[in-house]
């Protein structure tokens, strides 16, 4: 589904990325760890298409409709949301005055219009936000509030994960969605991504720093990220590993 | 009719000059309007009438009397110099409500000036102005509070916002406060900013593509200036804004 190959990027002046390769197939769940400024999120950011992140060298292929592979690269951030990639943000942005209704009624009605499909009326959006906000427990008024304005951390968060069940895209990329969660949040957004995610015909790839998310949603593998580059590569029991004895004695 | 003012009058500092020197003599005497005793009015601009060569201005003197309301939208955004002094005295307990828009691209000028009188005690008066500006354009707001010795317990807020789209563009903000009471409240606030790139790539990367996202900021923007309108004066003056948002993103 998504294939890079020695992926270089700059963020800045400054090298991040130095040679990522990474194959994700459809119906896999992959996770990445790493120590801090290893470039986790730069690789989620640079995936996203955000401006700065600059690519310098190598290759990113995410498979279309039709099963062929598009260049990644080519693509505007609003076309690989279109074409199926979803980044779920780490620190999720406040936008004062447009409603999360709006804001992604019209997201998702965008995405829809480039893949040639009826835009959603208000209803049929409607009863979708309120089955996936039901999914992760979250009030229908919050979707009625501004995009995360007044949001605590965990509830931005939370409202992440019900824009992936309202966008349904083919790979979601989880930019620490854990982090800030406490432990019954936890457990409700593990249970939405396997209820959104976990399908033959969908990929995800977990950026992460703790095993709690990885013991709900369980990785088919697992990959430490370590100064630009994968350094390792296993299957769930790899971050039990990590857990126990840190990256410095397991990736060296 | 008076002397052409030049740059040093204040109240007509970033006016364009040149523009109004043609129509000097065509000027208009504000429109009086006066609102009774305990009534409410509302007014809106949404289109500032032409004088000629350009030039489009309204000019509205306000009294409101004691106890009554007055609510006025404006939308500044069709001429190249275009003008709105209001000049608003408030009576006891009365109280003014201001919602307004500039939208500029090109090189136009456009001007909301407002002069606020609290004569008496008790009145409240409240400012919205928003400003759009992109290419070379000016876009300016002048309010000026003057709260007399008498008017105690006056509340007096400005809330003055501008967005520049393009470098080149220019927001001048200036709110004036005059008080000669001494148990008031002027609330008072200018920015004057750019778009956040930061939700621009947040809603890209939910699929809006960069003009809707721009175009959705922007209405979200200048939407503040008119939540005090009912509803149908609200859709109106924004679907008369949206036309010119389109244009400027």
């Amino acid at each position: 589904m998504l294939t890079i190959n020695n992926l270089r990027a700059n963020v800045g002046d400054t090298e991040i990325l130095k040679g990522l390769s990474l194959n994700i197939n459809a119906g896999e769940i992959h996770a990445i760890m790493g120590p801090n400024g290893a470039g986790k999120s730069t690789l989620a950011y640079t995936l996203g298409g955000r401006p700065n992140y600059e690519v310098t060298d190598g290759e990113a292929h995410f498979v279309n409709k039709d099963g062929d592979y598009d260049n990644l690269l080519d693509m505007d951030p609003h076309e690989r949301a279109a074409a199926g990639i979803f980044l779920g943000f780490q620190y999720p942005v406040e936008i004062p005055g447009i409603s999360n209704l709006q804001f992604l009624r019209e997201g998702l009605n965008a995405q829809r219009k480039v893949r040639g499909e009826d835009a959603l009326s208000g209803a049929e959006f409607i009863k979708l936000a309120k089955e996936k906000a039901g999914l992760l427990k979250m009030d229908m008024e919050m979707l009625k509030r501004a995009v995360n304005v007044g949001f605590s951390g965990g509830e931005k968060k939370r409202n992440e994960m019900v824009q992936m069940g309202i966008i349904d895209p083919k790979l979601a990329i989880l930019d620490e969605t854990d982090s800030g969660l406490d432990i019954d949040a936890l457990r409700i957004v593990g249970d939405g991504i396997n209820s959104i995610m976990r399908k033959p015909d969908k990929a995800v790839l977990l950026i992460t720093h703790y095993q709690r998310l990885l013991d709900l949603v369980k990785p088919d593998f697992v990959h430490v990220l370590a100064n630009g580059k994968i350094v390792k590569t296993g299957g769930a029991e790899l971050a039990l590993e990590l857990e126990e004895h840190g990256y410095e004695a397991v990736a060296a | 009719m008076s002397a052409l003012p030049t740059k040093r009058d204040e109240a007509w500092r970033y006016a364009d000059l040149k523009l109004l020197a043609d129509i000097w003599q065509d000027m208009p005497a504000p429109e009086q309007v006066t609102v009774k005793a305990g009534e409410s009015m509302a007014r809106q601009i949404s289109e500032i009438p032409t004088i000629g060569n350009g030039v489009a201005i309204a000019n509205l003197d306000v009294i409101i009397e004691d106890g009554a309301t007055f609510t006025l939208h404006l939308l500044a955004m069709n001429a190249q110099y275009g003008r709105i002094n209001i000049k608003t005295t408030l009576g006891k307990g009365s109280h003014f409500e201001l919602g307004g828009a500039i939208l500029g691209s090109g090189d136009q000028t456009l001007e909301i000036v407002t002069e606020t009188i609290h004569a008496k005690p008790d009145a409240t008066s409240n400012q919205v102005v928003r400003s759009v500006l992109g290419g070379k354009s000016t876009g300016t707001f002048m309010g000026k509070v003057h709260v007399a010795r008498d008017a105690q317990r006056t509340d007096a807020a400005q809330s003055v916002k501008s967005m520049l789209l393009d470098r080149s563009a220019t927001a001048n903000s200036k709110p004036e406060l005059e008080i000669f009471a001494d148990d008031v409240l002027c609330a008072h606030g200018a920015t004057v900013g750019e778009l956040d790139k930061e939700a621009l790539f947040y809603m890209a990367s939910r699929g809006l593509d960069p003009e809707k996202a721009k175009r959705l900021m922007l209405q979200a923007f200048i939407d503040d200036a008119f939540v005090s309108a009912g509803d149908n004066v609200r859709d109106t003056i924004e679907s008369k804004a949206l036309a010119v948002l389109e244009a400027l993103s």
